[in-house]
This record gives C-alpha cells, sequence and structure tokens, in this order.
C-alpha cells in the first residue's frame, strides 16, 4: 500500500447527514463527534487553569524562602491542585482522545451522542461539586482522603458522579466502535492509534470500577449510613483506581506518541504484533499497580506485594520497554523513508523541531522514561521502597510520568486539534513553538530537584520541613533547601508555560483566525508543518522499505539509531536500579 | 517481515500478525530478561539482604495498642525530655510506638547493634514513619500492629518525622529516638551521618 501518511485507508465516503469532509486529511468528521471533542478539550484546559494557579502556589510555599501559604491553605491547595490536574485535567482530556480516536480515525459516527452529553454533563458537575468542597475548605483531606480522615459528603458524591460520567462517555466510545464496524467505515483492523485508545477505555472501566467500590461505600460512611471502611483496605481499593488509573494515562499518551509521530513525521509502524501485545500487556497486568502504594503497610504480606509490584514478573514495565522501542523506531524508519537516511542519528537532528507537535512528542518519550519510568520501577520495589515511601521522590516520579510524559503529549496533540478539529489557526504561533521546550525543560529540574530532595529523606505533603513548630529541631542537609529552591524555579518555568499553553489554545479557540487548508495564514498565527506539507511517503515506499530492511544491515536493522538510544536507556536504567540497592544496604538492619 | 508501510492512523491490511525483524526480537529478549533481574532481586534481598519490610503484621484494636504502649512506657521509663517519656527497653524486647496527631509516643532509647522488635500502630489516623535522618520509611495504619525486627547499626540522636498527612498540625509531628553505643553511653551524630544518613562504610550490609 502507498502510504499518504495523514490519508485515511478506503475511499473518500459520500457526504452524510451531520458529516463534514475534513479539508486537510479528507476524513469525514461526525459533527457531534467534533463537538464532544471540543467540550471534553475546553474542560480539561479550565482544570488546567485551576490546577496550574494551585501549582504556583504550591511551589511558592515549598521553597523555604518564599513560604507562600499558610498551613492550612497549602493542604488545601494540595487537595485542589492533585484533584484538578490528575482527575478533571486529564481524565476530561482522555474523553476528547477516545472521541478522536474512535469515531475520527474510523470514519464513522458517535453511537448515542446524547447520553455521551449527559455523561459529559455528570462529569462536569460533579467535578464543580468536588472543587467547590475543597475550596469552601469542607476537604481537607488530600486527593487520596485515606479514612478515618473525613471530608464533607458532597465531596465524595461530586468524585462518583465525575467517574460515573467518564464511564458512560467510555461507553460510547465503544459503542461506537461497533457501530463503526458494523456500517463497514474502514477495512481491516483498526489503525494502532485507535488500539490504543481502546486499550485506555479498557482499562479505564476496569480502574473507575475499582473507584466505585471505594467511593460508594466511604460516601455511605460519610453520611452516617455504614460504619468506616478498614483504614487498610481503603488504600489498597484507592490505589486500584489511583494507580491503575495512571495507565489509562500511560496507554493513552503511547497512542498519542503514534497519532503525533505519523502526523509530523509519517512514522512507520515497525511491527504491529509487538506494538499491540505490549498495549495488551498493560491491561492484563493493571490492577496490581496498586501494590506501588502499599510496600511499606502493615497489611501485606511480602509475597503478595513482590508480585503485584512487579505487575506478576514486570510485564508491564516489558511493555513500556517495548512502546520505548517501537515509538523512536518507527519515527526513525518514517524519516528514514522520507529521505533522511545519513549518518546514525540524522534523521532526529533533521526532524521539524520547530513543529511543537513534535518537538512535545520527543521530550515526552524521553522524560517519561529516563526520569519517570526508570525512578518508577526502582522505588517500586519492594525493599527500595523502604528508602523512597512519602518522601519527595514519589512525587518527583510521578511528575516525570503523567506531566512531562502524560500533560506534555496532550499538549503537543492540542497543535494539531486547533486547526483539524477547532478548524482555527494557532494563535501566537512563536510562542506555541517555545512552548514545549520551556515546558520540558521547567519539568526537567522541577523533577530532578525534587528526586534529589527526596534522597535526603525530605518528606512530600509537608508545608513546613524548617520544623519551626515541632518540639524536635530536624535540620536537613542544605542541599534540601538548594534543591527545593531550583523545585520551585523549575515549577515556575513549567507554569508559565502551562499559562502560555492556556492563552494560545482559549485564545485561539474563542477569538482565532478560522483554518482554511491552502489559504493564506493571519500575522501572529501559525499551523503545524505535519498539516501544511504533509509528511508524505513516495510511490516506491514499499520497495525501498524492504530494501531497507535487508540483512546485509546486521543487528542494527532498519534503525541503528534508535538501537543505541535504547540500549543507552537501559545503561542508565541499570546504573540507577544498583546505586538505590546500595544506598538501602546503608540503613539500619530492619527484617 | 513487515514493509506494509503504514503509519499509526491507518488501518494495516490483511493480517497483522507477522514475525517481527530480528533487532526488535532481540530488544524483547533483552527486556525480558532485564525484567527477569529485576523481580529476581526481590526475594533474593530477603535471603541476602538486611533491609526488607516483611515484620510480623496483625490487626489490632488502636485503643488496646496505645494501652500496651503506656504499659510499656511505665514498665521501662528512665526519664522525660519535653514533658515526653525516655523509654529504655532491654536489648531484644517488643518495643512500642504510637503515632497520634501530632506526636510520636514514647522517646525510645535503643543500643548500637542490638535488634528490637518494634512495633508501629496510630490511636487516629494513618501517620508516616520517617527516621532521620537515616531515611527509612513505613506507613503507620491504625488498627494495625507493623512488628518490624530493627537493629540500629549506629549511634546519635534520631528524629521521627509524620510524613503521612495527617490533619492540619502534621507538620510540626516529630518525635525522637536516641541510640546509644554499645556501652550504652550518648554519643552526638557525626556529620557524616547527618548528611548521608550513612553508617561507617566498613560496617556496610553488603548483600
Amino acid at each position: 500500500m502507498t502510504a499518504t501518511a495523514p490519508l485515511p485507508a478506503g475511499a473518500p465516503a459520500p457526504a452524510a447527514a451531520g458529516f463534514r469532509t475534513c479539508p486537510i486529511t479528507a476524513r469525514r468528521i461526525h459533527r457531534q463527534a467534533e463537538l464532544l471533542i471540543r467540550v471534553n478539550a475546553v474542560a480539561s484546559i479550565l482544570a488546567l487553569l485551576v490546577g496550574v494557579i494551585a501549582a504556583i502556589g504550591l511551589v511558592l510555599t515549598r521553597w523555604p524562602a518564599v513560604r507562600l501559604l499558610p498551613a492550612d491553605w497549602f493542604y488545601r491547595v494540595l487537595t485542589a491542585h492533585g484533584l484538578s490536574m490528575l482527575i478533571f485535567f486529564i481524565i476530561f482530556f482522555e474523553m476528547a482522545v477516545l472521541h478522536f480516536a474512535g469515531p475520527v480515525l474510523l470514519n464513522s459516527r458517535v453511537a448515542a451522542p446524547r447520553t455521551a452529553w449527559a455523561g459529559f454533563g455528570l462529569m462536569a458537575g460533579g467535578a464543580l461539586l468536588t472543587e467547590a468542597m475543597v475550596w469552601g475548605g469542607k476537604a481537607d483531606v488530600l486527593m487520596t482522603s485515606y479514612v478515618p480522615l473525613r471530608a464533607h459528603p458532597l465531596f465524595y458524591l461530586g468524585i462518583i458522579l465525575f467517574a460515573v460520567g467518564a464511564l458512560v462517555q467510555t461507553g460510547i466510545f465503544f459503542a461506537s466502535l461497533v457501530v463503526a464496524k458494523r456500517e463497514r467505515t474502514y477495512t481491516g483492523s483498526v489503525p494502532l492509534v485507535t488500539y490504543g485508545a481502546v486499550t485506555a477505555a479498557i482499562i479505564a472501566v476496569i480502574t473507575l470500577l475499582h473507584g466505585a467500590a471505594v467511593y460508594i461505600p466511604t460516601f455511605l460512611w460519610s453520611v452516617g449510613l455504614t460504619p468506616m471502611p478498614d483504614p487498610e483496605v481503603y488504600r489498597m481499593l484507592w490505589w486500584a483506581l489511583g494507580h491503575s488509573s495512571q495507565q489509562i494515562n500511560v496507554a493513552a499518551m503511547v497512542a498519542i506518541w503514534y497519532l503525533l509521530g505519523a502526523l509530523t513525521v509519517g512514522a512507520v509502524v515497525l511491527n504491529e504484533k509487538i506494538s499491540r501485545t505490549a498495549f495488551v500487556l498493560y491491561i492484563l497486568f493493571i490492577s496490581m499497580a496498586s501494590a506501588h502504594h502499599l510496600l511499606v503497610d502493615p497489611g501485606f504480606s511480602p509475597g503478595w506485594k513482590i508480585v503485584n509490584t512487579s505487575y506478576f514478573m514486570y510485564m508491564a514495565v516489558l511493555a513500556s520497554m517495548l512502546h520505548g522501542f517501537t515509538v523512536p523506531a518507527s519515527i526513525e524508519l518514517g524519516q528514514r523513508l522520507r529521505g533522511f537516511t545519513e549518518g546514525m542519528f540524522g534523521w532526529l537532528r533533521r526532524a521539524p523541531w520547530g513543529d511543537p507537535g513534535f518537538s512535545a512528542m520527543i521530550f515526552s518519550i524521553v522524560i517519561f522514561g529516563f526520569i519517570g519510568g526508570i525512578t518508577g520501577v526502582t522505588f517500586g520495589t519492594e525493599q527500595i521502597n523502604i528508602i523512597a515511601h512519602n518522601t519527595l521522590r514519589v512525587p518527583g516520579h510521578f511528575h516525570a510520568t503523567v506531566v512531562a510524559g502524560t500533560a506534555l503529549a496532550f499538549m503537543g496533540v492540542t497543535y494539531y486539534l486547533i486547526p483539524l478539529i477547532f478548524r482555527k489557526q494557532v494563535a501566537f504561533w512563536r510562542l506555541a513553538k517555545w512552548q514545549p521546550w520551556l515546558f520540558a525543560g521547567g519539568m526537567v529540574v522541577f523533577t530532578m530537584a525534587m528526586t534529589f530532595a527526596g534522597t535526603f529523606g525530605a518528606p512530600r505533603r509537608h508545608w513546613d520541613i524548617g520544623f519551626s513548630q515541632a518540639p524536635f529541631d530536624v535540620e536537613y542537609h542544605p542541599a534540601v533547601n538548594v534543591m527545593l529552591g531550583f523545585v520551585a524555579l523549575g515549577g515556575l518555568t513549567a507554569a508559565v508555560s502551562v499559562l502560555s499553553y492556556i492563552l494560545i489554545t482559549v485564545w485561539s479557540v474563542l477569538a482565532g483566525k478560522p483554518y482554511v487548508a491552502g489559504a493564506p495564514l493571519a500575522p501572529g498565527h501559525g499551523v503545524p508543518g505535519g498539516l501544511t506539507s504533509p509528511p508524505r511517503h513516495t510511490a516506491d515506499v514499499d520497495a525501498r522499505n524492504a530494501a531497507l530492511h535487508g540483512p546485509e544491515r546486521g543487528i542494527l536493522g532498519v534503525t541503528p539509531g534508535t538501537v543505541v538510544l535504547v540500549f543507552i536507556f537501559l545503561a542508565v536504567f541499570a546504573l540507577y536500579y544498583f546505586t538505590n540497592w546500595k544506598l538501602l544496604s546503608f540503613v539500619w538492619k530492619i527484617g | 517481515m513487515d514493509t506494509d508501510t503504514h503509519t499509526g492512523i491507518d488501518s494495516p491490511r490483511g493480517t497483522w500478525w507477522k514475525p517481527a525483524h530480528r533487532t526488535e526480537k532481540l530488544w524483547v529478549a533483552i527486556a525480558f530478561a532485564w525484567c527477569m533481574v529485576l523481580f529476581a532481586m526481590m526475594p533474593l534481598w530477603h535471603f541476602k539482604g538486611g533491609q526488607n519490610p516483611a515484620g510480623i503484621r496483625r490487626r489490632v484494636d488502636p485503643q488496646a495498642f496505645y494501652a500496651r504502649t503506656q504499659e510499656f512506657i511505665k514498665a521501662h521509663q528512665v526519664g522525660t525530655d519535653r514533658g515526653m517519656p525516655i523509654v529504655e527497653p532491654p536489648p531484644g524486647s517488643d518495643v512500642y510506638l504510637t503515632a497520634m496527631s501530632f506526636q510520636w509516643t514514647p522517646i525510645l532509647k535503643l543500643r548500637k547493634g542490638a535488634e528490637y522488635i518494634l512495633h508501629l500502630s496510630a490511636l487516629d489516623v494513618n501517620h508516616g514513619f520517617n527516621l532521620y535522618p537515616v531515611n527509612v520509611n513505613f506507613q503507620v495504619v491504625p488498627g494495625y500492629d507493623y512488628g518490624l525486627r530493627v537493629t540500629p547499626t549506629e549511634a546519635g540522636d534520631f528524629r521521627i518525622v509524620c510524613n503521612e498527612f495527617c490533619g492540619i498540625g502534621h507538620h510540626t509531628m516529630v518525635g525522637r529516638v536516641i541510640v546509644t553505643d554499645e556501652a550504652g553511653r550518648e554519643v552526638a551524630r557525626t556529620e557524616a551521618a547527618r548528611v548521608l544518613g550513612a553508617t561507617d562504610p566498613a560496617q556496610e550490609d553488603q548483600p
């Protein structure tokens, strides 16, 4: 098949009621899908705005030289930050991704759009209710709300409504897939990006059911109807929601990597079997991630901890390591087939670094793998968790995965959704080109500084590590204060980048110039290069691809640059992992 | 070999279950082997390593645990600091530490090189046990008794920082552990130990 990267397989379908034909990609786009993508994206940006304002308050409070907020407001704002970002921003955006990867990529329609709108309404209402309780001081329990800490019943009810709404929209996504299959809007198997989105949706259902299992009994307890849930059972079930749901983010993020790779450089899938098997591994071992938070808890045996924290022998880690190869390899192969063949890394050097979709994707891959992935697997080791649990190493880890990884990938894809779905030019284009660079730079400083501060034992979720009001003095190494300064510096840089992103997005959508393919762009506006000059493959692409696979290329194969990169990754991984065992061996004997 | 060239947003034609190129196969094998190393390290450390979060785990009534802590204090109290009892249990015995908003009761006086069974539990909500400056962390959950066999490997004056959010006064919750040398004398922390939370390199516990 001659692949013209962003073009759909199959002939352009006839115009039908409720559809428009995209002038850029020739895809049939269902108007209801487009509207649902828009509202979910807008809601997610609003949640992001709340979350980033909270983030600025937090980093300026943890910076000992500033200490902006009083203690009660610090914990309140921390509660709001976690929920706004990790639950509302991410899940609203994922709903937009589902409506895109389903109906839009399959040239199909949204099944039961009214029900989908009802789901969105439940999510929006639930989010508002929970935010109101938190900011009103009725739920100073942090995001995890570990019982016996108790919040206002409406706090729990808001989260339940949000989760039900998310389940409804996810259900509509599955129904849309069935409709697309039945109405034959595509031939063969679904594209890999859709496959990844299906993975995310399946995991979403599993984790949201865990959410029901924890929040409904807690809500009933908070209104006085039932006894309190057991604190340890609560922790296990809460994290079956809280950590397993991170695999929704991972699956959605990896799907977006493949999507952005296709749009920006015509990234070619090396082998569907490997990539799809890796997605399935995520689904199979996902609920076990709860154990990552319970490794130094009194309620579980070592056997339970080892089996679960390793996702049964690290099979979900294996999945991420496979994607860590296949995603950059697909980018490299796409670039090589477009003629960037010189040397080991010519494909990378001559990539479209000025395209915010491309730069966001690359930084997301690198930071997720090198900082987020390596630290996470290391702390998730049963014994190493002794020197990591509840220290700043933990937020250092997950800001590298879910913020610099998932959120940055979402930002990158937004620059494509604005022209494709909102049909607007991207405003403040020069700022947009720099935004992923600023964000990635800020988050690298932020996450590494936090991880180092945590290595000295500095606690997370703590207002004052100077302990000015404590009965006994605690004096951390001066490096910890320096590191917290860097946390603030990196955090504020990233916050400026996020505010730029919000400005660009909101301005483009509300006041931006319409985008007409081929027409000249307004001054100061832009459209990603992957849309203005799509990465098309030539007619003889199959023959050239086959030639690249020739046996004379040796073990480095068709993507030598990627092979070198993944071995560097493995070396860094092993170094960090065994360094932590060494650090552990220095502490008191415990058994 | 897959040369049906297409991107991730195109439907693959026909059967996509095709053999991978040998470079990909090699990476799958290496990644799998690495995952097995990661997996094997945990059981291995239970046999060969000196730090494991296994302990003795059982359910306990929070009030009963607190009462047991009070008995323990009465039996072995040797002084007070800021109104808080200092308790010096004999080496090898059971030691009880109750976490409650916002204090750790009592202050413990232990001996370097002696093994104790340190029972941790909470009276009210979840708390976090963080031994400063060693950086040892455990979750303290109400209703559960976590009995850890602990051997201090260094004499000095240590702190217990609460690192699980337990309420608005969370950041004031600090306890104290004194570790005397083998002869029972109190010593000041060394600067190196304070900084690194490390023992004398000569006494490293190698796996």
